[in-house]
């Protein structure tokens, strides 16, 4: 699982150094992946276990960083359509997907 | 058990959820807003009271016992901060009716705004690590709105900056969140205060504390995370930039406080000495943004950036001055970085620039504006008895006491350095011979000065009062440096 996290980790950092605005935002969105990923590992395995302490019930798993990762994936999920949106937008004004283009400001120094 | 203290967080998405029904409607749309801040206002004002009465409110949702729920706190520190950005709120609000432009008020601004105050107001309040980056992301989705809305070339340009440096640090919280979940195994900020206590702060602890910090310091733009802020916020219209200059980087400030003082406080001879050292690059890189520049915004952006410094090198030195000057200095710059940046719309307005370059004599034409510059400009400097004097006084009074001689030495000439900052655009707006304006219509203007000089008042009282408030600053400054008060307060209920 770790090394599942570091690959997830190392693609996002890779795709948002690049240059085309599309591949940035598939970078944060496997960033978040490899986030959501690593709660559910730091919450510990149990196997198939369910989530639940009733009566009888002596095996269960931690039902608290399941809920931490629906919240997150809820939370990415706008903020990357937010974002896709954003990007269409600005692709539309700026004419230019490419990152190194948008640099600069128009300061008066 | 009170559930006042949700009030403030309630009432505005209460009012935002109702905005949204009816954008059209311009007059509808302000008068809604305003009496939804109005509303906050006054149940701040009466959670303030009770906060001093009977010590620290604690809440938990639910009501499941306190650390499985989420619990909201309310102490003096975060009650005063939730007030005060009620209260700026309410001025930016009034200043845009003149200033932000039809189009943008039909297209959400202001449930944006109530959405923002939300997640700030909840961000403040949240005693739940996990539900802190719930409302960072509320608040970061309303600026993310707010800082493209207007849809201007600039403005999606740096939009897109922004939100990619929010959407990897939200990402780093996440981690840090688990991985500090996986070694405390409670997500409640007392609880994990509690536990540790208990079991020493390691140093994949440490490892964790400074990751905060760093996720906290790129929303809160401390050195050498602070490279996206200028050009960021440079891009809305003044009154958008008052309201993320005035509000958005003191909660990550904020965050850096409880963070450092209520979870690890244990090992300051690393993560305390590494907050100062970063404090103090972070006065000195802002000291060169705000001399380098003849942009009016970006002279006072960059001294957004000196006193987010200024505050956590407060705040580095642990003991009652350094923490009491801090939460002072944190307050004081709230109200007064609104202000500037509303003083500044004013005169951008008047001569249709924010080079500066291209403006003077204005002294001659609008003595009122130029008279509120200068106090607010003194009072950022810190002259007594204006209201940044007090709160660098015990700053700096903190580092002589904690033998950290230059670290106050070079508090003081930032000091300097920011008088200059602002008296430059004194001389240069306001002195020297006459340039042709584009000038603006008399009701603009008053509409614009007014909530200005409002809030500059609000800033001399708050100098002036100094003595009448130290008791809750007093008060915020004793939990910061006794957590335990904070803790028993959320885990004995």
């Amino acid at each position: 699982m770790s090394v599942i996290i570091g690959f997830l980790f190392m693609a996002a950092v890779y795709l948002i150094l690049s240059r085309s605005l599309l591949r940035v935002i598939i970078g944060t969105g496997l960033l978040s992946h490899g986030a959501h990923l690593l709660i559910l590992t730091m919450g510990g395995f149990a196997g198939p276990a369910p989530p639940v302490v009733a009566d009888g019930v002596t095996d269960y798993v931690d039902p608290l960083p399941q809920a931490l990762i629906l919240t997150a994936i809820v939370i990415s999920f706008g903020v990357t359509a937010f974002f896709l949106v954003m990007a269409y937008r600005a692709y539309q004004e700026l004419e230019t997907d490419n990152m190194t283009l948008l640099k600069g400001n128009d300061e008066h120094d | 058990m009170t559930n006042l203290l949700l009030f403030p967080i309630l009432i505005p998405i209460l009012t935002a959820s109702v905005l949204l029904f009816f954008p059209k409607r311009i007059a509808a749309q302000r008068a809604v807003t305003v009496v939804g801040l109005v509303a906050s206002i006054i149940a701040a004002l009466f959670l303030l009271r009770t906060v001093m009465t009977d010590g620290v409110q604690a809440v938990t949702l639910g009501s499941w016992p306190a650390p499985f729920g989420i619990s909201m706190v309310s102490d003096p520190l975060s009650v005063s901060l939730v007030l005060t950005s009620l209260l700026i709120t309410l001025g930016v609000v009034v200043y845009s009716f003149r200033s932000i432009g039809e189009g943008r008020e039909k297209y959400f601004y202001y449930p944006a705004i109530l959405f923002m105050l939300t997640g700030i107001n909840g961000s403040f309040t949240t005693g739940d690590i996990f539900n802190l980056f719930v409302f960072f992301e509320v608040l970061l989705l309303a600026s993310y709105l707010l800082i493209v809305l207007g849809g201007e070339k600039r403005q999606l340009r740096e939009s897109i900056k922004y939100i990619l440096v929010n959407v990897v640090s939200s990402a780093f919280f996440v981690t840090t969140v688990a991985m500090l979940y996986s070694v405390v195994g409670s997500l409640n900020m007392a609880d994990i205060a509690e536990k540790v206590t208990e079991i020493g702060q390691s140093g994949i602890l440490t490892v964790i504390a400074v990751m905060l910090i760093l996720v906290f310091g790129l929303k809160g733009a401390i050195f050498p995370l602070y490279f996206w802020l200028p050009g960021s916020y440079a891009a809305p219209p003044v009154p958008v930039l008052a309201l993320f200059g005035a509000l958005l980087t003191k909660v990550g400030v904020y965050a850096i406080i409880r963070t450092v003082t209520l979870l690890f406080p244990h090992d300051p001879g690393f993560t305390h000495e590494l907050l100062m050292i970063l404090a103090i690059l972070t006065v000195i890189a802002g000291c060169i943004g705000a001399l380098a520049y003849y942009d009016l915004k970006q002279i006072v952006i960059y001294n957004i950036i000196i006193a987010v410094g200024v505050i956590l090198f407060g705040v580095a030195q642990m003991n009652m001055a350094g923490l009491e000057g801090a939460v002072f200095y944190l307050i004081h710059d709230m109200l007064i970085k609104a202000g500037l940046f509303m003083l500044i719309g004013v005169i951008i307005a008047i001569t249709g620039t924010s080079n500066l370059r291209e403006m003077g004599g204005l002294m001659k034409t609008y003595p009122g504006l130029a008279w509120t510059w200068l106090v607010a400009a003194f009072g950022l400097a810190g002259i007594p008895p204006l209201s940044g004097f007090f709160g660098k006084l015990l700053i700096v009074q903190g580092a002589f006491e904690a033998d950290n001689l230059w670290g106050g030495i070079i508090i003081l000439a930032s000091s300097l350095i920011v008088l200059l900052s602002v008296i430059r655009i004194f001389i240069h707006a306001f002195w020297g011979e006459p340039m042709p304006v584009k000038g603006t219509s008399a009701g603009i203007y008053r509409g614009l000065l007014i909530p200005a000089v409002l809030v500059t008042a609000l800033t001399v009282f708050y100098g002036v009062g100094t003595e009448w408030l130290r008791p809750l600053m007093w008060d915020a400054a004793e939990i910061l440096h006794q957590p335990s008060i904070y803790i028993d307060a959320v885990l004995k209920e």
